[in-house]
């Protein structure tokens, strides 16, 4: 299987079963191999209960080692500048951090917790109003306790980017025990019980 | 311009960015000082587990923050548009309100670099600071000063 740069050329691949049998060769260096387990885990953990990414509509279109590919729906809310109905830059941020952090999980050999120590981003043009956004991100090194990623967003290209993003991740950022989806469903109704609220 | 104070109204400016209204920002106008507040929503967690702000909404917020001091030092005009935005996450953002405040350190006729942070108890230990550039008006735009 040819690894996909982060610059393009990647193939996209819609659901899980098409990834699998695409990295299904791919073992990583700590002797880690990617499963198909695997990346529902990080599907449903890292969206599902990650109230911002659910209520911005993110969804994983795509996920590799150290890869993740994702995407966020045009909505009026999300708009930045009503006169011209471009998606405000936030999106875009969020999006990005995100997905990159999608894509430092899916580069590590377990799941830890992670928090973003910078993230630049450089905005090339602005969105085309009614497009969804796409994001490719890419875990290119992990050392001992840092991982470093870079990403593209843009709407169908991506050699014709809406915004690109270098980023720094802390590993093992808080001390906790790597979460479990049962886990973090737990916390979620936990906090909404707390907060008085459906999560 | 508010009839009073001859100040740009900054809270309709916000108030009319639908994005900036969904995610709960607010303006307080006190003379020639801004502060950005963002009010906490479930909507706005990050990490259910501990719960911390996602760190996206800390960007658009820190984002938002630079273009509400533009937009009340700038004046009228089209709202300014982002060219790149470097986020240092300092601490993580608990599920409660968050202030911003921001900085233009330099103001050009076509770009302003500004700086912002944003802190939730205590001002002196910001949860996060960004500097960015921002794209007044495009070169093929006339000046109009």
């Amino acid at each position: 299987m040819p690894v996909p740069t982060w610059r393009g050329g990647a193939e996209r691949v819609k659901g899980i079963s098409g990834v699998f049998t695409a990295c299904e060769d791919f073992v990583m260096a700590s002797g880690f191999k990617i499963t198909p387990e695997h990346i529902a885990l990080m599907k449903d953990v890292l969206i599902e209960h990650v109230p911002h990414a659910k209520a911005l509509g993110m969804t994983v279109v795509n996920a590799a080692p150290g890869e993740a590919w994702l995407s966020v729906p045009y909505a009026e809310n999300l708009v930045g500048n009503p006169e011209t109905g471009v998606i405000h830059g936030g999106v875009i941020t969020s999006l990005l951090d995100n997905a990159c952090g999608i894509a430092v999980q899916l580069a590590l050999p377990e799941r830890m917790s992670i928090a973003t120590l910078d993230l630049r981003i450089d905005y090339m043009k602005p969105a085309t109003p009614k497009l969804e956004l796409m994001s490719h991100t890419h875990c290119y090194k992990v050392t001992s306790s840092i991982a470093f990623v870079r990403g593209t967003a843009y709407h169908s290209d991506e050699a014709d980017p809406i915004a690109t993003c270098v980023g720094t991740f802390m590993l093992s950022a808080n001390r906790s025990m790597p979460m479990t989806p049962e886990a973090a469903a737990e916390a979620m109704a936990l906090f909404a019980q707390k907060k008085g609220g459906a999560a | 311009m508010s009839a009073e104070t001859n100040m740009p109204d900054i809270e309709a400016l916000m108030q009319a960015i639908p994005y900036a209204r969904w995610l709960g920002i607010t303006i307080d106008q006190r003379g020639n000082e801004i502060t950005t507040v963002l009010h906490f929503s479930q909507k706005l967690i990050g990490n259910p587990v501990l719960p911390a702000l996602h760190g996206g909404v800390i960007g658009a917020f820190l984002e938002t923050t630079a273009i509400a001091q533009l937009a009340f030092e700038a004046g009228a005009g089209p709202l300014p548009k982002p060219i790149g935005l470097t986020i240092d996450y300092l601490r993580s953002g608990k599920p409660v309100d968050t202030y911003g405040r921001a900085v233009i350190t330099k103001q050009g006729r076509r770009v302003a670099t500004v700086h912002a942070e944003a802190w939730q108890e205590d001002r002196a230990r910001p949860i996060a600071a960004a500097h960015g550039h921002f794209l007044l008006k495009a070169a093929d735009e006339p000046a109009e000063k």
